[in-house]
């Protein structure tokens, strides 16, 4: 699926998107989390991730593991230096009234897959 | 690179600091991809170096975050100036965590800090007192 249809299936108000930037590249798989070493744990590349936390340290995760998209629940609004780090590192801000459980599940039954539960391969 | 360890950042972590907590290891982040270092290696590497971090941020007075190259390998200290860990053991222990609650309240505190440290690295050394703070050291491994 890509972005485009996720912003659709769940209404979602754009906060930040780069300027002239694509929202059609695939989202293969998304996490929901509002604890950020849950995120740190588990997280792929690439992953699309639903939270209902708004500080700036949502990105600063989001950046470590190289999530590029954040969609903001139950309508919530990031503070102003959220967005700021956003822009500065180019990670997609959007919002969406729908609650963490709903959210998720409308993007599971369109086809979205649970993240992988394997952690970063090592040597060991 | 040669086999002695260069000194690649040294940036202080202050106190509470959640606005700026997470720079160090931005920083580091970057220095590491333009060195060339493979991509799941700055990963694992971003990954301990933003837990130590936050966790300076969260549960210490200030401190630094240090990181060293060789051809070989990787070596991030991160010290403090205390208060220390009480119990170093259960520190290790996946959901144990001293964090009040306004930190959880911001996605913190899980728990899981050290314990995605110590999945990641390939070596990890923690030293921690009332008198003299704490002290991480982690080896990554950059050979295989």
């Amino acid at each position: 699926m890509n972005l485009k249809t996720v912003k659709s299936l769940l209404k979602t108000e754009t906060i930040f998107e780069e300027p002239g930037g694509k929202d059609d590249f695939e989202v293969k798989n998304a996490c929901g989390a509002d604890l950020m070493s849950d995120v740190l744990a588990f997280s792929n590349e690439k992953t699309l991730l639903l939270t209902g936390l708004t500080n700036p340290q949502v990105v600063r995760t989001a950046e470590m593991v190289g999530i590029k998209v954040i969609i903001f629940v139950r309508g919530k609004e990031p503070q102003i230096e959220t967005i700021s780090l956003a822009n500065q590192l180019n990670i997609f801000l959007y919002s969406t009234d729908k609650p963490l459980f709903e959210a998720c599940g409308l993007l599971y039954k369109s086809g979205i897959g649970p993240e992988e539960m394997n952690y970063i391969e090592t040597s060991k | 690179m040669s086999l002695q360890k260069q000194q690649i950042l040294n940036k202080e972590i202050e106190s509470f600091d959640f606005q700026s907590g997470g720079e160090a290891s931005s920083n580091l982040k970057n220095i590491l991809r333009k060195l060339g270092v493979p991509s799941q290696t700055v990963r694992k590497t971003a990954i301990i170096t933003y837990e130590l971090e936050m966790n300076v941020v969260i549960h210490s007075l200030g401190g630094e975050l240090t990181a060293l190259i060789s051809e070989e390998e990787l070596e991030i200290r991160v010290d403090d100036s205390g208060p220390g860990i009480e119990d170093l053991d259960k520190a290790f222990t996946a959901g144990y965590s001293t964090a009040s609650d306004e930190i959880r309240e911001m996605g913190f505190g899980a728990g899981m800090g050290l314990v995605n440290v110590k999945r990641y690295a390939d070596q990890i050394d923690v030293k921690s007192s009332k008198e003299e703070g704490t002290h991480v050291k982690v080896i990554i491994n950059l050979t295989n």
